[in-house]
Formats: C-alpha cells, structure tokens, sequence
C-alpha cells in the first residue's frame, strides 16, 4: 500500500507525521506546492509582528523526511487526480502512483475584485509574510483590509512595528463571526489604544498607490495594504476529479470522501456541514485520517471552535455561541471597557455553549476546558468569571479574628489556642512559645503569625491590668 | 566527640532523621528524647517538623516487632532462618534461580542497598530484584542520566536555593513532605506547578495549576515561549550542549494558546513565569513526583530540563536543574545496586566493563552475573504467576499500601509459595508473609545516607535496639551463610567493601569514609580518593557525557494514559500529608501524627461537592476501574474543578491507582487515573 498525500501544511504534514509515529514501514508520499519545510502558520502573526523569527515556525526539520523514509516532493502543485489510474499529476507533469490518497490542500486567501487590489499583498503564507515585512521597512502608513481574526493580528503586529495602521472592516464591528457588538468594540477601543485606527462599516473600493479608496469617496492613506478578507478552501482538484464537493470536500467520519480510497482533511474539507478554519481540528482530523489508514477505528464527531487572539497586550479567547443573547441562554457578563475588560459567559442547560474574555484574565484556561469538555457547571457563575472571588474565607490572619481552633503552625500542629495556653503559662516570647510547642520550628514560615498572637496577647494583658 | 559507628551512652548522639530525604540533623539521647542540630545544612538553624519531632516514639513504641514470626506465630531466629533457607534452596532448585526475587526500598541504608544488590546477584543468583524507589524518582534518574549523564538529585548544595532570585518547582510539596526545605525558599521568588493549592502553592509568588497529567505540555509551552521571546541563552547553547535545533523546531507545535487549551494554565502566567526564570540572575528549576509520578515521567522531566538548559542554568554555579527526591535514602539508594539494572556506584548491569569491575569486587565470574530483571510493577505483577518469580524477599517496603492498582498486587503476593518481609513492624504487607523478621531501624543502627543534594551522611547507632531483634544486614548475613556465602554484616566493612564496587563509577563513594563524613558533616559524591574533596557542583566544568556536554531530547506531550470521560469523569491525584510517611507503617503509630491526620480524606471542590452533593466530612466512596476505597470529604477551593485529591499514606488509594508505565524509566502513573465519585448513602 502506498500513501500520497496532496499539500504539505500544517494538516498534511501533521497527517505524515502521525501517520510514521504509527507505522514505520507505509510507503509515504507528501507533495507540496510550497517549497519551503512544513510551518505553523498560527505563528505567522508573531512574524509580523516581529518577534519570531521566520525559521523559528518550521514543524519539521528538513533531515526529518530522510530521516523517517518519507519521500517529499516540494514546490510543485498537483494539477490533475485520476481516479481512474490513481495518481496524481503534478504540474511538472510527474506522475504520482497511490492507493490512498489523501488531500490536504488547505485554503487560498480571498482576494477581493477591485481596482487596484494587485497592489495589496495577502497575508496567508509565509512568503506572503516576508512580502509584507519587507515592504514594511520602507512603508510610512499601512492599511489592513479585513477586520477578522488575521485581520487584527496583522494590524496589531504592524502597530507593534511603530507604524501607523488603519484597520478597514466592512461589518460593524471587528471580529463579527467570534464576537458579539460589545466585544467588538471593546476590542476596538483596546487596538485603538495600541496606535491602530479602526474603521468599520466601511467597504474597500479600490486600492491606490497612495491608498485605499473607500465606497463613501474617503481615501485612506497608506504604502501598504495588507488583506485579510479571509479563505476559500482550495478544492478545485477534488471538484475537476468529480468528488463530492460543497464549500469543501465533503467528508464522512472517517475523513473519507465519497471515494473510499480518497480522504480529505483540514481547511479544503468539509465534514457535517462545516469547514473549519482553525489548526486545532485541522489536527484532529489528521489523527483520525491517521488512525483509519492505519487500521484503527477513530471517528470525527466535530470540533468544539476556541479562537484565541494572538496580539500583543490584547488577550482574547472566544468560543462557541457567543452571540446568543437572553432569549436563548443564560448569559452572564461583565464589562469594564475603561479596562478593557469585557467577559461573557453563554450557559444552556447548565452547561457552557460560549465564551468571550476579553482582558487578560485568569478565568480563560478554566472556561476553555469547561467548554471543551461540556461538562456541568457550578451554581456560582461569577466565581466562573472571577476566579478566585468565590474563595472560601480563609482564617482571618489578625490574631484578634482567628479562633482558637485556627492551626497557625502547620509543621508542628500548633493552634492558636495551644499558643494561648502556652502564653497563660508564662511564655512571653516567640523562643518561649517555640520550645514548649515547636511552633516555628518547621518550615518558619509561621514566625511572624506567631509573634503578632504573643504582641496582641501582651497588648491585651497590659489593657487588662 | 563520640566514635563513629560506636553508642556513647553519656551524651546524645548526632545523627539524622529517619524520614524524608532532607535528612535532617538530629540529637538523640538513649531515652530517644530528639533535638534538632543546627550544624547540617539541610535543615540549618535546628528545624524540624513534626515528624522529625516525633521521631523518638518510633523507638519507644509498643507496636514494635521483637521475635521473628512464622505463619504468625513467634519461633526462634535459627528456625525462620533455617526455614526461610531450606524454602529457598528448594525453590530455586526445582524452578531456577529467577524464581525467586527480592524488592527493597529507598529507607534502607547505603550498605543494606549494596549488601541487598549483592545477595540477589550472588548468593541467590536472581535477576529479579528491584525497590520501591522505582515508584519515586525513576522518571527524574532517567531524565537526567539522558541528558546530563548523571543522575544526582540536586547537583548543587541545598543552601544554593536560598541564593536563587527565582525558582521554578513543578510537582512538588515541600510544605508538607519536607517542610525545613521551606527555610531555603525564603529568599527567591517560588513558582509553584501544582494542580492544588498547597501549603506549598500558597508560599509562592505565582502558582500554575494545570490539569492532572499537562505537566509535559505546560513545560513545552513555556520553552516555547521562551524561545519565541527571544529569552534563551544562545551562548550557554552553543558552548555546553547538543540538540538544541531539533527541540526548536518541535516546539513550533507547542504555541502557548494551545497549552492554554491542554493544561487550563493562563497564557500571561506562563509568558509571567518564563520572564521571571530568564530574567534572574541565578535560577533552579526543580521537580517532584508530582511531575514525575506518570507514564511520561522522563518525558516530562526531560521537558523542564529542556527549559532549564535553554535558559543556561544547569552546570551555572548558583542556577541549575534538580529533582527533589523523597526517600530518606532515594538518592543512595538507586545508586548501589538494588535496581533492577543497575550494579553499585550507579553502574549498568549490562555494561561489560562495569561487570567485570563489580564481579572482581565480589570474588566472581562476571558472566555469573545475572543480566537485567523486572521493574517493580512488573516484578510485582508476575510473583506467583507461571513465568514469574514463586519466592520473594521484601525489606524496607510496603506494597500493599504504595503500590499501584494495590488490591491486585496483594493479590499477587498472596500467590507466592513464600513471602519474607523484614520490618519494625507488622506493616499490611508482613502480615500476609510466611515469615516475617524483626528488624532494628534507625537510631539502632549505623549506616549511610545520601541526601536530596548527593551529601553523604552518617546515620548512627545512638540506643540499644530491644531484645530479639537483629539488622537486615545481620539477617543477609545469615541467609547468605546457609547458601554458602560468609558476608560480613557490620556496616563500616560493607559500607568498605561498598566504596571498592563504587571505585570508578558515576556515584564513585571510593574516597568517603565514615570518619571523613563526620569531619565535614558529609561528603559530595563523586569522591573518587580518599583526599579529593567531594563534589558539590558536579557540573561546573563539563556534563558527565561522553562530551561533556548537555543533550537536549525532543520530547512531546500526550494525554494521560487514563482521561476521565464519562463513566470516571474526575481525575484522581494522590500526594502526603505532613503528619505522615509513605505508607504511614512508622507515622500512623505514632500518637501526635495520628491525631493530626487520622484517616483518609477525599479532597474536592465546593463546586464539584454541590453537583456530587456532598458535604464537608461525608464518607465518599472513589471508585476506578481497578477498585474503590472510601474517604471522609473535606472541601476545598485549594484543588480544581476536576480533580479530587487523596493522601496515600493509608491502604486504599493505591487500590485505584493506574499501573500503565513510563516506556523508560517504568514508573507507574501514580498521580493521574479517572474516577467515580459518590457519596456513601
């Protein structure tokens, strides 16, 4: 059995991986159009940003192919899939032999029809991110298009840059598909306050040399436009080979399409209706594509959709339902848009459909494992939103507070009231306390509790007498 | 100044506590009335805690064993050693030497270690010996032989931790298991992994609290950070160590937003925690078993030693990596011999050289040496079974109560045609042995111990042991006689014999003698000559490679070998209370440390007890898929959502504990299996 598998990004190259960690033998195949090594692209706004380097996002070392006897076929797109003779053609007019073929072939950025718009650069891949970065360098003003997740991050990691940014977005607010209104703005006002000047509502009508025209007449100033209007799943091989194709490659749960020697996996398919754009069921899918081919017996029953922020000083995790209001859920929110603080929990039947945190927050790696797991949920929500807050009282640490029963040396298992007795004994100080107790003499970190009972007990003795 | 190895009757004796590794140094008069000592580093000042306190019942106590037992009932010493003997001989001559097996423990002093690696090998001729130290810091040794070439706990002195400005502990309660070792983290800012809150946790400066079994991911997150900030230190890299370029490009996967998702850790805490460690001037990272207790213990060690050395700290004077271990002898103890792959001075049984070496120390041929045997979890598993071992010799453990998945390993035990357990007292597991023998302890005796830090000390004899009791070594001695062998039992000619086998090795004990520990309050190993100074800081110089430099190793994250799901949808993590010692055997006899903590508890969240509906103080029932046990609730918000908390000291957790183990260094995985929770109607 041979295995070829078409694209060699993060869904691909993840499949090759998990694929040899469970069978060292498979004949392997991997065929992508990039000619780079397989690289995160979740990292790619961090190059944008500036503070990782390019070689820093690569999954694989160029040794790893050899290494683990897998043949890598790089900077070549595959241009035709015949069934018929099971192959796959590249473009250099190779012809690549398989018995199950798997197509990872991901997603194109979406590049609007407007005037003008080849003077913009997409931010997709790394090339595309080197692009940018190096016309960065001679910019004095950038424009992003596009106000979603890539949209901001680029904005961000360009302001990050010291160079003025504005942000154009054509709904209402940043981040519509993960966001409802308020957080939308709140967000806004926290990039607002990064140096990024946002506009939304607005629609991109061509892109100038010296701008971008908006549809209202208003020209935004900028040297570098950057789009981020985001992606089309890539799957015109699959539709030309006559599988089933909607908006992606449709796929059971297997990962199977309606070929049982085919699969497909990450952003290029489709599974119940959904194609999602995130890494996290990218990899899911992988190991599920993974465990069949190999024999086992895994099935995909979807994702559950977190989407984190990754912008320097915005914290920002989102997931599920967020938009659902009052008449459909429980909600629960908070917001502090002076801090741009803004928290919303979407509860039904008990249980978190949703999230938004926005802020940093101690609340998000909890929230996102309730989420995930679709566990109950405490009685307590704003212990949910505010951890900590519903913390159960902790003995009070004023000697006059604490009751007798309180232990105040752990180590030796010394009460308040032991220490008291002691004290009515006639020891006067902490040494006294400590020899005939053993308060203190553990890990010390009671001395000072100590000393404040023996100060107030002699404070009361001297208002006694 | 009393003569080492000798009793002064006139004045107390300077000797050390019988309990955890920090060997604290103590002062006891023939009446076992203790005081602390203020000369020994480790607990500097006189601390003690309440175990250390306490200790002197331990010999006063009523519960103690005083006559060698057979099917229960008293016989005389000759007699059970006669029979234990003849049951051997017969055992080994109808099924062969592996038949019978021996397991040890990480108390035990340096020469009972040796001494016990020795029988196994020579006088029985049985691969099949290994400890209970193979439950504590196997994954840590294992780690840092990998990457350091060296396993010493803590390759630097303990009082380098008070001069540190941060550090990390992952997966350890020192608060509780040691709490003089607190006394050293007065001074740096403590960052605490811990799925609870512990006494510990709440001394720190930042705390992070993954889920049971994220240890792993949460260490490569914060590598991953460091990286991505540009925060390691290139220079130390390239000058000290190998490997770095592979462990980079595997952490591409690891982006801190997905260890968010794994671990339920905050990315600002671990971007908190990375700057702190790469921002101090002198920096440790240290693990426990909390991180290290799991079926990816190495691994996980391994990922914070990955850390460590990107970020220079090991072999830097003042920063390093270390783990914590816990036995009172855990560190000497894995080094002389009692593993089951391992001859003294931390040797390979299957290296020829070290064969050859060790053999000509013994006075045999070293192809008459056994090869390597099973682990502990798996040498337990097999006792009684056709291909496993029928006999077994137990010292200084006991399973019944600290093994993992317990109730089958009772069960394994009860399988065996002879069980032979030397203890103080009738532990769960003496009382199923055909023949139990009372042994002295340690203010009885004398012998060494190496502490957490690799220090040499001298435990001794300070009061007379009662009547009718004899030393392990004592008890060897005369089972090795009846099989053809005159073996000294006087600890001072084994601990002699014990530096000659070592003589050459990584754990080299050639130069140590019991004068020299005296004179300098113990000594650093290695000391390879009688006037080398020991060695601190092994590491200042080069790594113990073969060149000299620290290996990076890859290593990645995988769920717990048990998630929790539907049917077992609450993780189970198990530790110690302060009060007591591993299987309590010592400490629940004890009145004051019995009455801190009396029984078992089951510890949960008010927020998981309101879904349970369970009250403070409830009887809880936590069930597995190996067994259940019982426990009193006590709530807390100090533990997370999703996990229960259950001390071990007693029998009952190890009853739902996973023995799915580590592929490297076999360690179970004691800290994280999925239960049921309900209370006891």
């Amino acid at each position: 059995m041979r295995l070829v598998v078409v694209g060699n990004g993060m869904a691909g190259s993840r499949l090759v991986s998990e694929v040899r960690a469970r069978d060292p033998h498979l004949p392997i195949t991997v065929v992508g159009a990039e000619t780079c090594q397989p690289y995160n692209r979740v990292l790619l706004s961090n190059v944008l940003a500036g503070s990782t380097r390019p070689e820093q996002v690569r999954l694989l070392d160029p040794s790893w192919y050899a290494a683990h006897r897998v043949e890598a076929v790089f900077g070549s797109a595959v241009t035709c899939l015949d069934r018929d003779t099971r192959a796959v053609v590249t473009e250099d007019g190779r012809r690549v032999p398989y018995d199950v073929l798997v197509l990872a072939t991901g997603s194109d950025a979406i590049v609007p029809p407007i005037p003008g718009v080849e003077r913009a650069i997409p931010f997709r891949t790394l090339g595309d991110c080197e692009r940018i970065l190096e016309s960065a360098g001679s910019s004095r003003r950038a424009v992003v298009i596009g106000g979603g997740l890539l949209g901001v991050e680029a904005a961000r990691g360009l302001a990050g840059r010291g160079l003025p940014v504005t942000l154009l977005h054509l709904a209402g607010h940043l981040m519509e598909r993960q966001l409802d209104v308020e957080a939308g703005e709140v967000l806004g006002e926290t990039l607002a306050g990064l140096g990024v000047d946002i506009r939304t509502g607005v629609t991109a009508q061509a892109v100038q040399a010296d701008g971008v025209l908006l549809a209202d007449g208003d020209l935004v100033e900028g040297d570098l436009v950057v789009l981020a209007c985001g992606v089309r799943p890539v799957t015109g091989l699959a539709a030309d080979a006559g599988l089933e194709v909607r908006r992606g490659i449709v796929v059971d749960d297997e990962m199977r399409t309606d070929d049982p020697s085919i699969f497909a996996i990450g952003e290029c398919a489709e599974h119940d209706g959904t194609v999602y754009g995130l890494v996290a069921p990218a990899w899911e899918q992988a190991g599920v594509a993974a465990d069949v081919i190999t024999g086992g017996k895994a099935l995909y029953r979807g994702s559950r959709m977190v989407t984190r922020l990754k912008a320097r000083s915005v914290e920002l995790a989102a997931m599920g339902e967020t938009q659902l209001t009052e008449e459909h859920a429980e909600v629960v929110r908070f917001t502090h848009r002076a801090r741009g603080t803004y928290r919303k929990l979407v509860i039904r039947d008990g249980r978190l459909v949703g999230a938004i945190v926005l802020g940093e927050s101690d609340a998000v790696g909890t929230l996102t494992q309730l989420f995930d797991r679709g566990g109950p949920l405490p009685g307590d929500r704003a212990g949910l939103l505010f951890p900590g807050l519903s913390a159960t009282a902790h003995v009070a640490d004023s000697p006059t507070l604490m009751p007798d029963a309180a232990k105040v040396c752990q180590c030796n298992n010394v009460t308040k009231g032991q220490i008291r007795a002691c004290w009515e004994a006639g020891a006067r100080d902490v040494a006294g306390i400590a020899a005939a107790t053993r308060a203190t003499t553990g890990c010390g970190t009671c001395r000072d509790a100590v000393e404040g009972i023996v100060g107030w007990l002699c404070e009361q003795e001297g208002v006694s007498a | 100044m009393t003569t080492p190895g000798r009793t002064n009757v006139e004045l107390p004796v300077l000797t050390h506590c019988p309990y955890c590794a920090l060997q604290c140094g103590m002062a006891i008069t023939p009446e076992a009335a203790i005081t602390p000592r203020t000369d020994i580093p480790a607990n500097a000042g006189g601390a003690l805690c309440q175990k250390g306190w306490t200790a002197g019942e331990l010999l006063t106590n009523g519960e103690r064993l005083t006559g060698p037992l057979l099917h229960g009932r008293p016989v005389a010493w000759e007699t059970a050693l006669d029979h234990v003997a003849d049951r051997l001989s017969l055992i080994r001559a109808e099924h062969g030497p592996d038949a019978v097996a021996v397991f040890g423990g990480g108390g035990l002093t340096n020469e009972k270690a040796y001494q016990l690696g020795k029988f196994a090998r020579v006088a029985l001729g049985t691969s099949q010996i290994d400890y209970n130290g193979r439950f504590c810091m196997s994954s840590a040794a294992a780690a840092s032989m990998r990457a350091f070439g060296m396993d010493r706990g803590m390759p630097f002195p303990i009082t380098d931790l008070a001069e540190a400005d941060v550090v990390l502990l992952a997966g350890g309660n020192v608060a509780e298991t040691m709490p003089p070792f607190v006394r050293h983290l007065s001074g740096p800012r403590l960052i605490v992994v811990d799925p609870r809150r512990t006494a510990t946790a709440k001394l720190a400066w930042l705390h992070l609290q993954p889920t049971p079994g994220t240890d792993l991911a949460l260490a490569l997150g914060l590598l991953h950070l460091a990286i991505a900030e540009n925060l390691v230190d290139e220079e130390y890299i390239a000058a000290r160590t190998t490997g770095f370029e592979e462990v980079r490009t595997s952490l591409a996967s690891w982006w801190p937003e997905r260890v968010e998702r794994v671990t339920g850790v905050p990315v600002a805490r671990m971007r908190q925690a990375v700057r702190a460690l790469a921002a101090a001037q002198r920096a440790i990272v240290l693990t426990g078993r909390g991180a290290e207790q799991h079926a990816k213990g190495t691994d996980t060690v391994t990922a914070f030693i990955n850390l460590a050395l990107a970020l220079g700290l090991p072999g830097t004077p003042g920063s390093g990596y270390g783990c914590v271990t816990g036995q009172g002898n855990g560190q000497g103890g894995r080094e002389h011999g009692q593993k089951a792959d391992q001859l003294p001075g931390y040797r390979k049984i299957d290296d020829p050289a070290a064969r050859e070496h060790v053999a000509k120390v013994w006075g045999v041929q070293p192809d008459d040496l056994p090869g390597p045997g099973r682990s502990a979890y798996e040498l337990l598993d097999a006792l009684g079974t056709p291909a496993g071992p029928r006999a077994l010799l137990l010292f200084g453990s006991n399973p019944v109560v600290s093994a993992p998945r317990s109730a089958h390993v009772t069960g394994r035990l009860d399988a065996l045609d002879l069980l032979v357990v030397c203890d103080v007292v009738m532990s769960e597991t003496a009382a199923r042995a055909e023949v139990v023998f009372p042994v002295t302890q340690w203010a009885e005796e004398t012998g060494t111990m190496t502490n957490l830090e690799g220090r040499v000390l001298l435990r001794r004899k300070a009061v007379e042991p009662p009547a009718g009791v004899r030393s392990d070594l004592e008890v060897i001695r005369e089972l090795a006689a009846r099989l053809g062998h005159a073996w000294p039992s006087d600890p001072r000619v084994v601990f002699d014999e014990l530096r000659e086998a070592s003589a050459g090795g990584l754990a080299d004990y050639a130069g140590i003698t019991y004068e020299r520990i005296e004179a300098d309050k113990g000594v650093f190993w290695p000391c390879p000559a009688p006037g080398h100074p020991g060695t601190p800081r092994p590491f200042l110089d080069r790594f113990a490679t073969p060149d000299g430099r620290a290996r990076f190793t890859p290593v990645e994250h995988r769920p717990a070998a048990e998630e929790i799901d539907a049917d077992y949808p609450v993780y189970l993590t198990t530790g110690r209370v302060l009060a007591h010692y591993q299987s309590g055997a010592q400490t629940r006899r004890i009145g004051p440390l019995a009455e801190a903590v009396s029984e078992p508890f089951v510890e949960l969240h008010p927020d998981l007890a309101e879904e349970l509906r369970i009250g403070a103080g409830d009887m809880v029932r936590v069930r597995s898929r190996r067994g259940e046990t019982r426990g009193a609730a006590r709530i807390s918000d100090a533990i997370r959502r999703d996990t229960v908390f259950m001390p071990f000291h007693w029998e009952g957790a190890n009853r739902l504990t996973n023995p799915a183990l580590d592929p490297t260094s076999r360690m179970p995985e004691f800290k994280v299996c999925a239960v049921k929770v309900e209370r006891v109607a």
